[in-house]
């Protein structure tokens, strides 16, 4: 699970060992160990209390170990809940969003990383400048627009905004930047039109960059909730997040059926995760910018 | 150039390729703009267009009734603005209230979150320790879960016979009804020193329609779990800036710093923590950029309950707009919102441009990590 690759170390010196390295060392793991619990305990009791009844989460929140184990929090689930539409939705909406992502942010990527065109300086700082456009105060206009187009309360409301990111525009123009244009002038010297170098040789090169905008476009459009709050309205189009924070605050009522909802949670971020588990250097490389790796 | 509007991207070139080194390049405009094309057609007609139009409703007494833009839409000028500031009653005491309760919210969330995020790369930088990789990807996984379904962990985690008051109770501890208290935690740290009632100069009066007392409150006790979830999961992002930063600084500095004598907090605090101030200034940055944008944790956990102590600007707005149907202040809000987020933006993107020098480029596309 190593996250960035280490420094080599260097060859140790007499101050790594004696008593006193071994105290530092000894709260070195002190402090790990309880930083560690202190961020996936919660996981951990959510996952237990979701296998648990009723009154023994509401007896013993804190204990690992559900008794008696049931999964009746998760029958509900789905049984008395609309969480299969919900993930049908989620699934629905982040599978277009990402590939759109991806697709249309590589091609505006490599638009301006590599075609000479007028006013390509003027778009990239335009890019920019939309990167620092907060999200929340767009809530109300996003609304006013889907409104007045007519994609209010509409699949192609939940999807379309999203299917374009600066961020992501950013990330594959920093790419391509980074590739050597010799391959490309061999391309179209062979004939091959700006699309097809685009495609076929420009494109398959891009793979570090294109898994790490489809990681984060995943994370980020099945995580998104504030985008469908303002989208749509009917209760049929709600994606996870939604029905979730529904669950919550509505129809349930609060302080009630912990074991469901957060069953209902867990189940919510279980695909991230996966991801997480597997592709987590390339989740650190959206933390940390990861263009510089190139 | 007019050749080059016959050429569509994905043909062949029109004609033989031309000796002259144009030649080759001589579709590129028109490709370019077709590149570009669905990207800007997005993200102008769901980010620009939108901010020009809810200016325009910012300015009117829409009621999400019909279009906006129309003639019956009564236009009122910078009445939604005024009311915000100058004008006493409940839409300034709500917004003054949100910005109470977000400026406490900031004021504890973004050093907290800075100096936890310092401490953990710091001790997930250590060569010495093994199994850091685990830690390291544990501290960041908060991060990039969704900001509802940890609401709804916290949720439970805070609820009166939740997680937290059980592991109070541990410790001797009784704790509070977490999301039904509203007092003011720097009038409970008041209260513990006698101090029940305040002083009449500061109930009698006070800036923007709250009181000096009200104003002085301190985050509630709701907010304060709010806040800890937030801390928990963003400070797992900035560690890693804190760790990419740590992993360049160069080793031989800290060793020399060893021949001089120099005790290990010396070293840190003369010679690494110096070599962090790009990445301090950032992180503290981001940090407040986001802290103004908190959303999804109060639509989830408090919807602003108990007594408004949780109401931030952002989710005020949200409420002002789709519960009260009052689009024209909800707006009006937003822009407030917007204008305190660009100043801070422009304030990093200048820090940034300052002292970060070639590097620029790298750090324009920080994303603040979500609900922060």
């Amino acid at each position: 699970m190593a996250v960035l690759t280490d420094r080599p170390a260097p060859v140790a010196r007499r101050a790594d060992r004696g008593p006193r390295a071994r105290v530092n060392r000894f709260l070195g793991y002190g402090v790990l160990i309880f930083f560690g619990l202190v961020f996936l305990y919660p996981f951990v009791i959510q996952l237990a209390n979701s296998l648990k009844t009723e009154p023994d989460a509401a007896a013993n929140p804190l204990s690992p170990v559900p008794d008696p184990l049931t999964l009746a929090g998760f029958e509900r689930i789905f049984a008395g809940t609309a969480f299969p539409l919900w993930l049908g939705n989620s699934l629905l909406v982040t599978v277009v969003v990402t590939l759109g992502r991806v697709f249309l942010d590589s091609l505006a990527g490599y638009a301006l990383a590599r075609l000479r065109f007028r006013g390509r300086a003027g778009l990239f700082a335009a890019v920019i400048a939309v990167m620092a456009v907060p999200g929340v105060v767009l809530l109300i206009p996003k609304f006013l627009v889907l409104k007045q187009i007519g994609l209010y309360d509409s699949y192609a409301g939940l999807i379309v905004p999203l299917l374009a990111d600066a961020a992501g525009v950013f990330i594959m123009k920093q790419f391509f930047e980074s590739i050597p244009v010799s391959m490309e002038e061999a391309a179209r010297i062979d004939g091959a039109g700006v699309f097809r170098t685009f495609w076929s040789v420009v494109l398959p090169m891009a793979r570090p960059a294109l898994i790490t905008l489809t990681i984060l476009s995943f994370q980020g459009s099945w995580n998104e909730f504030p985008h469908s709050l303002v989208s749509v309205q009917d209760p049929d189009l709600f994606t996870l997040p939604r029905g979730l924070a529904d669950l919550v605050s509505g129809s349930l009522g609060k302080g009630t059926q912990y074991p469901l909802k957060l069953g209902a949670a867990l189940l919510a971020t279980i695909p991230v995760a996966v991801l997480f588990v597997i592709f987590q250097r390339y989740f650190v490389r959206g933390a940390n910018e990861g263009a510089d790796k190139g | 150039m007019a050749t080059d509007t016959l050429a569509a991207p994905g043909t062949a070139p029109a004609g033989p390729p031309r000796r002259r080194t144009g030649g080759i390049r001589s579709n590129e405009n028109v490709a370019g703009w077709l590149f570009v094309a669905p990207v800007i057609l997005i993200l102008g007609l769901f980010m620009l267009l939108p901010i020009l139009m809810a200016l325009w409703v910012s300015l009117t007494g829409w009621n999400g009734q019909g279009s906006p833009f129309t003639g019956d839409v009564p236009f009122v000028g910078g009445d939604n603005y005024s009311r915000l500031f100058t004008e006493d009653g409940l839409a300034r005491r709500d917004f003054m209230t949100a910005i109470r309760n977000n400026i406490y919210y900031v004021g504890i969330v973004v050093p907290v979150q800075t100096v936890l995020a310092l401490g953990l790369a710091l001790v997930v930088n250590n060569r010495l320790l093994k199994g850091k990789g685990f830690f390291r990807s544990a501290f960041y996984f908060p991060s990039v879960t969704s900001s509802v379904a940890i609401s709804v962990v916290f949720l439970f985690l805070f609820a009166n016979s939740g997680a937290v008051n059980r592991l109070l109770g541990l410790l001797g501890m009784d704790g509070p009804e977490w999301f039904a208290d509203g007092r003011g935690v720097l009038h409970l740290l008041l209260g513990a020193f006698g101090v029940d009632s305040p002083p009449a100069a500061l109930t009698s009066g006070g800036p923007f329609g709250l009181t000096w007392w009200d104003w002085l409150s301190g985050p509630s006790v709701a907010m304060t779990s709010i806040i800890c979830l937030v801390i928990w999961t963003t400070s797992g992002t900035f560690m890693l800036m804190y760790l990419a930063a740590l992993q360049n600084v160069p080793v031989a500095l800290d060793e020399a710093g060893m021949l001089d004598g120099a005790s290990r907090w010396q070293r840190f605090r003369y010679v690494t923590l110096p070599l962090l101030k790009p990445t301090t200034f950032l992180v503290v940055t981001l940090g407040l950029i986001g802290s103004w944008q908190v959303f999804d944790q109060v639509y989830v956990m408090s919807q602003g309950d108990p007594a408004k102590t949780t109401l931030t600007p952002a989710y005020l707005s949200y409420r002002t707009a789709f519960r009260d149907f009052d689009y024209g202040s909800g707006a009006a809000i937003s822009f407030v919102l917007f204008l305190i987020i660009i100043v801070l933006t422009l304030f990093q993107r200048r820090l940034m441009a300052d002292r970060d020098g070639p590097r620029r480029g790298r750090w324009w596309r920080r994303r603040v990590p979500e609900g922060s």
